[in-house]
């Protein structure tokens, strides 16, 4: 993992997340590096998704959730920033694929119109980057008017990540995004994230130790105390969380013995 | 007894319980099947007897000429069929905008509202009941009320927009409750892939909320037209029953309906009667077929299998 990289994109600051009066995230403070994947990892129900979703604030979607501790993105918390631009600039990709039920075109073009881009031309420029990076222009150039759910589930998921792509984030927030996909699809997404990278910071929720070892060069473990609440385990580089882990948890998390 | 005398017997009440169970099986076969064949068979009579009646009458002067007037129940009954489209329209226009925002509103927005207030919570709450009481509501009950609030007290009259008013009043519930439907079918990933890309909560509902629940919005309104054209009594109170072509939505007309109610219950021409209500249920039968193609042609639309 090659990435070396002072630069920060995120700096969490003893981040709690609570639904009514259940903690679901207690404590949490990591910096996540700049252009590079950082993967989130952790046996189910310790948080890995709550805290993905403190990144774009969709946590603020749900009822009764309140945040505590910060998020600085760049040099501002991103609660003082206004929630449109914060997602703009941070895109989020799901654990299943989620087109909307309209032309490939439409999806991609969804965002920009969103945000007012009204120019034909400008538009059709935009989805033909998006879905170029992401791999999907060569499969889909001439069923751009096709509707965006005759799609493979691969094919979906790489279709949201144009349409991600196409209000230009510099984050990308990934939930899972291969745990519905085949294996040969998986890899797709997998070598897209490594073409991704080199424009995006791109922070990746995953059940899969060896998806997390090959893909992403930090790596954060979570973990739940006693009282169901995520916190942090330890968080650095992958190859050395994956071969040298601090804490006898995370190594036995890793080698499978819980989780 | 040996055992095997036993066996033989016990096998042969097996049979024999096999046999009673088949027998109850053909038995209630027959049974449902009847039941099936006489609800169609009803169905066909009912409608052969007016089509067969009604075609004895209807002819292209039956179709273009207005009605006479009078007992006679002479002429036709062209004006009937324009004021029903007439009304049809200008109903649907009322009560869709309000049909679909309420139902936009109780989907969207209410639980994120009533949240912040008990006042509203209880508000949404009343709104929801009295959306299902006013399902129940016979419909000469709004007519009743059309005809006190809009004829009577706001001074409208009988005319189009009286009965307009009241017609939207009673087909609001279902309105309202399909769109609600279709609305709470509309997957919540689409609402957060839109969000999450700084879409605000108005362009989501707007641009993939409605569109998608559409196919199943059009089927309320549909319901809603059907309604209007078969409904008599309200109309009878609020449109009242002038046979001439309605010039402003201010004036006086009749449906269809209502042509087949005055001439059968006050002229002689209960032939003439039984032409216009093959003339409507022709109508009916069309409407429906229409919305079915519509709706199954906005479905494949939206899901992609065209």
């Amino acid at each position: 993992m090659s990435s070396e990289n002072n630069r920060l994109k995120f700096k969490i600051e003893n981040l709690e997340v609570f639904y009514d009066d259940f903690r679901a995230l207690k404590g949490i403070s990591l910096d996540i590096p700049e252009n590079v994947v950082t993967s989130i990892i952790g046996p189910s129900g310790c948080g890995k998704s709550t805290f993905l979703r403190a990144f774009n604030r969709m946590n603020d979607l749900i009822p009764n959730v309140s945040t505590r501790g910060s998020v600085i993105k760049g040099s501002e918390d991103i609660r003082k920033t206004d929630i449109v631009d914060l997602r703009k600039s941070v895109g989020m990709i799901f654990q299943r694929p989620n087109p909307f039920p309209k032309s490939i075109f439409d999806n991609v073009a969804y965002g920009p119109r969103a945000h007012g881009q009204k120019s034909m031309a400008a538009l059709e420029e935009i989805v033909e980057q998006s879905l170029t990076h992401a791999a999907l222009w060569d499969e889909v150039k001439d069923t751009l008017n096709k509707s965006a759910l005759a799609l493979s589930g691969g094919q979906q998921q790489r279709l949201c990540i144009a349409r991600a792509l196409a209000v230009s984030p510099d984050v990308l927030l990934m939930d899972e995004p291969a745990s519905a996909l085949d294996p040969i699809a998986t890899l797709r997404i997998e070598d897209l994230i490594q073409e991704l990278k080199k424009e995006l910071t791109i922070i990746i929720v995953t059940h899969n130790m060896q998806q997390a070892a090959r893909a992403s060069d930090y790596t954060a473990f979570f973990n739940m105390d006693e009282d169901r609440a995520g916190y942090l385990v330890e968080w650095g580089q992958t190859s050395k969380v994956f071969t040298f882990p601090e804490k006898k948890l995370t190594e036995d998390y890793i080698s499978g013995r819980f989780g | 007894m040996t055992v095997e005398t036993e066996s033989v017997i016990s096998l042969a009440k097996n049979k024999r319980n096999l046999k009673r169970k088949n027998a109850n099986q053909v038995l209630g076969y027959i049974v449902v099947w009847l039941c099936g064949i006489a609800a169609l068979a009803m169905v066909f009579w009912i409608v052969g007897y007016v089509l067969s009646q009604g075609f004895q009458v209807i002819n292209l002067e039956f179709l273009t000429t207005r009605p006479a007037g009078g007992v006679s129940g002479e002429g036709g009954m062209s004006t009937t069929i324009v004021t029903t489209l007439y009304l049809v329209i200008l109903t649907i226009v009322i009560a869709t905008p309000l049909g679909v925002g309420a139902a936009v509103y109780l989907v969207e927005y209410a639980e994120e509202a009533s949240r912040g207030s008990k006042f509203i919570k209880l508000l949404v709450a009343a709104a929801r009941t009295g959306v299902e009481i006013l399902a129940g509501v016979p419909s000469i009950i709004f007519g009743l009320f059309g005809f006190a609030l809009f004829v009577l007290y706001m001074k409208l009259g009988f005319s189009l927009l009286s009965a307009s008013l009241s017609g939207a009043a009673l087909i609001l519930p279902t309105i309202i409750r399909t769109s609600e439907e279709a609305l709470k079918t509309v997957p919540q990933s689409y609402r957060q892939a839109s969000l999450s890309l700084g879409a605000t909560k108005w362009h989501t509902i707007s641009n993939v909320v409605l569109p998608t629940a559409l196919p199943g919005i059009v089927t309320g309104i549909v319901l809603g037209v059907g309604r209007i054209i078969a409904e008599t009594a309200i109309f009878w109170v609020t449109l009242g029953g002038s046979y001439f072509l309605p010039e402003t939505i201010m004036n006086s007309g009749r449906t269809m309906a209502l042509h087949v109610y005055s001439l059968a219950s006050e002229t002689r021409a209960f032939d003439k009667a039984m032409g216009t209500a093959a003339i409507l249920i022709i109508t009916i039968i069309v409407l429906n077929l229409a919305i079915n193609l519509l709706s199954r042609r906005l479905t494949a639309r939206i899901t992609g299998k065209s």
